[in-house]
């Protein structure tokens, strides 16, 4: 009950959020939604014990996907976005499929040199990728003859593909019979496999469809930029999806989400801060790690039996 | 059921199984013992599919699976259990058991979207519940695993492994670390476990009393050898078999 309030709440929030805001902040809601889809997705894959320092260039691998789309083959954006998508998720099966063999650091190491190799080839090539300076003038959305250039119907259409993003990944994650199993596989992954449990498969599909909606993320991201450059998907950008993640925690679905606002209104109230900001946001990664290394989520979890406790009469003491 | 012919396998120099060839047919429980170091749990390790076979074959109802994935051989009846505590510590006891279930009960992605595996998996949860209380630990149903005494995480070790609907269950020291309550408690269990599903029993042990009573034929390793096969009484007779353990705490047939 509770949480169909909250959920309802959370909506309205969303909707009206933009009316009420400067147009910059506009700008950072959109963001943050991408970023919800970057965060949600990067939990996934971490459901069965992989932890990937490649994602952010899936995210780039949709990006330059819809970019090349749009600019050389003309097609729309509703073309574009699933194909980023698959895309994303073509070079991800690939990107795993060496890793498989890998766990833990082993991983972590293999995906960021996959990654940065194919974020090297995006930097080498000129044609078709741009080369360092990347690809600019990249078409806004359009349906029919109105285009998606203003902020706030692009952010009301980013609102409905991350809504509808992050309700596939909740779906999956929550199924008993594929969520549970993959989660098994981190838990225990010999065990896992005695019973019948594929884990190479589930560490698969939990990879490949991770890395499906960081390309629709990446989608997104290139038709409100306009332009993408390689330094977008950067391992600076890497760095701030794990801190989103450990800030937040990854033992529930809502974790990383709850990372991930609270870092965006960090980073946003401190911009004043100018070049201190990355030894900052250094600082709060390495604080969380050693001493709240179950992220805020660890705290909220907290906070039930506290209440419970609190309710409850103190015994040994009597009231009147 | 299940054939092992000459199978071997190296680490390196060290033969840990040397040319062993065993047979155990459907319905039987079978102990394997030996002292520490005979290679028991590589065999198992060997058949499970955790280690590829150096040399040798396997065959299991007359299928070969050596060299074969663990998911792969666990899919076609093979469960084990492990020596070690082997549990999804967050998982409650029913949840436990439910992945278990695995083989029975899956789903693929656009089924966990669209939500059509519910039926299964109501279903799946009834049976896994049924398998929880005939282990005997449906009160602690909803218990998370690691919050269990030691005991219990062993037999949900079992329970798990019986939600698998194995073919040939293969037991990895099951009384380790028990009392005597708690050794027969398993011990009986095993035996149920036996009279209603007909499993086949593969059983390494180092509790004499249990591997005694509970075995219908021992196979007894050495160097990774074997060195006497047979009945309990015979093998608690055997010279060979007291001087290996000779040294070892006790022997008590």
């Amino acid at each position: 009950m509770g949480k169909a309030l909250g959920l309802a709440a959370l909506t309205a929030a969303l909707c009206v959020a933009p009316f009420v805001v400067r147009e910059y902040y506009v700008e950072i809601l959109i963001l943050l939604l991408i970023n919800a889809i970057l965060a949600v997705s990067y939990r996934l894959i971490t459901t069965t014990g992989d932890w990937s320092l490649g994602h952010v260039v899936l995210m780039g691998v949709g990006a330059y996907a819809t970019a090349l789309i749009a600019k050389l083959l003309g097609w729309s954006f509703w073309a574009s976005l699933p194909l980023a998508g698959f895309g994303a998720a073509a070079v991800g099966f690939v990107f795993v499929y060496p890793l498989l063999r890998t766990r833990g650091f082993g991983f972590f190491i293999g995906s960021f040199a996959l990654a940065e190799l194919l974020r090297l080839v995006w930097i080498k090539f000129h044609d078709p990728f741009g080369g360092p300076r990347g690809m600019i003038g990249i078409p806004p959305v359009s349906v029919g003859s109105y285009q998606f250039y203003d902020a706030i119907p692009y952010y009301f259409l980013t609102l409905a593909i991350v809504a509808l993003s992050v309700w596939i990944m909740y779906r999956i994650d929550k199924a008993v019979l594929v969520g549970n199993v993959m989660k098994a596989v981190y838990m225990d992954e010999a065990l896992a496999q005695s019973v019948g449990v594929n884990a190479p498969k589930y560490r698969t599909i939990a990879f490949t469809v991770g890395a499906f909606f960081a390309g629709i993320a990446g989608a997104l991201l290139a038709h409100r930029l306009g332009a993408i450059d390689p330094h977008n998907f950067d391992i600076n950008t890497m760095v701030y999806l794990i801190i989103w993640v450990v800030v937040g925690g990854t033992a529930t679905f809502w974790g990383p989400l709850i990372g991930l606002v609270v870092m965006t209104a960090v980073f946003e109230a401190t911009r004043p801060l100018l070049e201190w900001r990355p030894l900052l946001f250094g600082g709060i990664l390495i604080a969380f790690l050693i001493f709240l290394p179950g992220g805020i989520e660890s705290l909220l979890a907290k906070i039930p039996p506290l209440v419970e406790r609190l309710r409850r009469p103190r015994l040994g003491r009597r009231t009147l | 059921m299940l054939e092992v012919t000459g199978l071997s396998k190296r680490f390196g120099g060290l033969a840990a199984l040397d040319e062993l060839w065993l047979e155990v047919a459907a319905g039987e429980i079978r102990g394997i013992i030996g002292p520490n170091g005979a290679g028991k749990t590589t065999l198992f390790n060997v058949i499970s599919g955790t280690y590829r076979p150096t040399a040798g074959s396997i065959k299991f109802e007359g299928r070969e699976i050596g060299g074969l994935g663990p998911s792969r051989i666990a899919e076609l009846g093979v469960i084990r259990t492990f020596q070690r505590v082997a549990l999804f510590g967050k998982y409650s006891v029913l949840e436990n058991v439910m992945v278990g279930r695995h083989r029975h009960a899956r789903e693929g992605l656009w089924g966990a979207i669209v939500g059509s595996g519910r039926r299964i998996e109501a279903a799946n949860r009834d049976r896994a519940r049924e398998i929880v209380d005939f282990i005997g630990l449906g009160a602690a149903r909803d218990e998370p695993a690691r919050n269990l005494p030691y005991g219990h995480q062993r037999a949900l070790g079992v329970a798990i492994a019986l939600a698998a609907e194995p073919r040939l269950l293969m037991l990895d020291e099951p009384v380790a670390g028990m009392n005597s309550a708690e050794t027969l408690e398993m011990a009986n269990l095993i035996r149920r476990i036996r009279e209603r599903w007909g499993v086949t029993v593969l059983l390494v042990e180092h509790d004499m009393r249990t591997v005694m009573g509970l075995c219908e034929k021992i196979t007894v390793l050495d160097f990774g050898k074997k060195l006497a096969e047979g009945a309990p009484r015979e093998i608690s007779e055997n010279k060979d078999v007291i001087e290996a353990y000779l040294g070892a705490d006790e022997f008590v047939a």
